[in-house]
């Protein structure tokens, strides 16, 4: 059998950043208010002609520089995005255009902030049975456009952004057994719909699947990975709220020598780009170094959610 | 399951609010406001809200969190799903 891991990592974050007094104001909040409710202090806002497929290539072309793949052994693209600016064409094809990975195959995968996630185990498994050598997986999302400035429960929730790894063959295997899972009765929770379209949220709904879902789903990729949660070296969960990641973080009864990623503090919420992004800023600053154990969790509209214990490229 | 006595839902109900918020006893009063009276956010009220359903073993959905302004609300819906 062969084996998968991850090989390199790459981040774009957009240089464009607004704080949260610039939103408070609209939605008659404060500062302080944002912070306590959410953890962001600031986001990440593309520029009005940065896409998503731009945002996705520079990440991409990072990633497979990390890793030191040609961009011709690329053998699968895989671009998770909820917000290109229509359902078709999807992203990837342009991305591995432009990237000139001529002889990849392309496809976008709609599992909302979870298409990260998804899109790793999807990867492994390619790699796996043969399928490619090397997959570059990204997550990109251009969400501010969909978000209604007036709204209390998300104007200030979501930033834009993108960040990708490639998953390449291995000796080792370096990617564990994904666990996913739906709950596809609460599809309503979380919807970007509407002409123009706009996105819209129960948050309090989703706060109470996550924090009470999660967790079990946490110990459960962990049980696969043979790790005990304890024992990892980092805990990258979607940054869709500093409020969710510190009550799974209690719940799993993480010690202090977990690194948490806490991205969503300088990210905002950026959907599919989020774990990415979240687990290249704890490579970029040394807090997690080739060969650590950290748990990757995707979760969001759908409901969908996916984790796997990877290895740090 | 057996009826619990209103008093003894507020007790139980101060006790939730104390481990979950750190909401002195003293303040959870039938007519105190969750998010006015009590500073608990709608996020918090959601953690209550799962304590309550563990503690209490009664199913509280988001359609009766909503209804939820008071304590006293509270302390009446987890009465009447208990019963």
């Amino acid at each position: 059998m062969r084996a998968a891991a991850l090989t390199g990592l790459g981040a774009h974050r957009p240089a464009l950043r607004v704080d949260n007094h610039a939103i408070a104001e609209r939605i008659g909040s404060s500062d302080t208010w944002i912070r306590e409710r959410s953890g962001i202090v600031t986001r990440g806002v593309s520029a009005e002609d940065e896409t998503v497929v731009d945002m996705a290539t520079v990440a991409g072309g990072k990633a497979l520089a990390a890793a030191g793949v040609d961009p011709v052994d690329v053998g699968l693209v895989l671009l998770a995005t909820c917000s290109m600016p229509g359902p078709l064409p999807g992203g990837s094809p342009e991305v591995a255009s432009r990237l000139g990975a001529t002889t990849a195959g392309a496809s976008d995968i709609g599992a909302g902030c979870a298409g990260f996630t998804y899109a790793v185990a999807l990867a492994a498994d390619s790699v796996r049975a043969g399928s490619a050598d090397h997959v570059l997986v990204i997550g990109s999302e251009k969400l501010l456009p969909m978000v209604d400035p007036d709204d209390r429960g998300t104007a200030f929730l979501f930033g834009d952004g993108a960040a990708a790894a490639v998953v390449s063959v291995s000796t080792t295997d370096g990617i564990g057994p994904v666990v996913w899972s739906h709950d596809g009765a609460q599809f309503e929770r979380l919807v970007i719909d509407g002409s123009p379209r706009k996105l819209r949220m129960e948050g309090r709904a989703i706060y109470r699947w996550a924090t009470t879902s999660l967790p079990d789903l946490a110990r459960r990729a962990c049980a696969r990975a043979g790790i005990e949660p304890g024992e990892l070296a980092a805990f990258v969960p979607h940054q869709a709220n500093l409020r969710i990641t510190e009550a799974v973080v209690k719940s799993l009864a993480l010690p202090p020598s977990v690194v948490v990623a806490r991205d969503v503090v300088e990210s905002g919420n950026t959907s599919a780009a989020s774990v990415p992004l979240a687990l290249a800023r704890l490579a970029e600053q040394g807090q997690v170094r080739r060969g650590d154990a950290v748990l990757l969790l995707g979760f969001g509209a759908g409901l969908t959610a996916a984790g796997q214990v990877v290895r740090c490229p | 399951m057996t009826t619990t006595a209103p008093a003894e839902l507020l007790a139980g109900l101060a006790e939730v609010l104390e481990e979950v918020a750190g909401t002195p006893a003293d303040k959870v009063v039938p007519e105190a406001a969750f998010d006015a009276d009590l500073d608990i956010d709608s996020l918090t009220m959601v953690e209550v809200v799962v304590a309550c359903e563990e503690r209490f073993g009664v199913r509280i959905p988001d359609e009766a969190l909503e209804q939820m302004t008071t304590v006293g609300d509270a302390v009446s819906y987890i009465s009447g799903a208990a019963a």
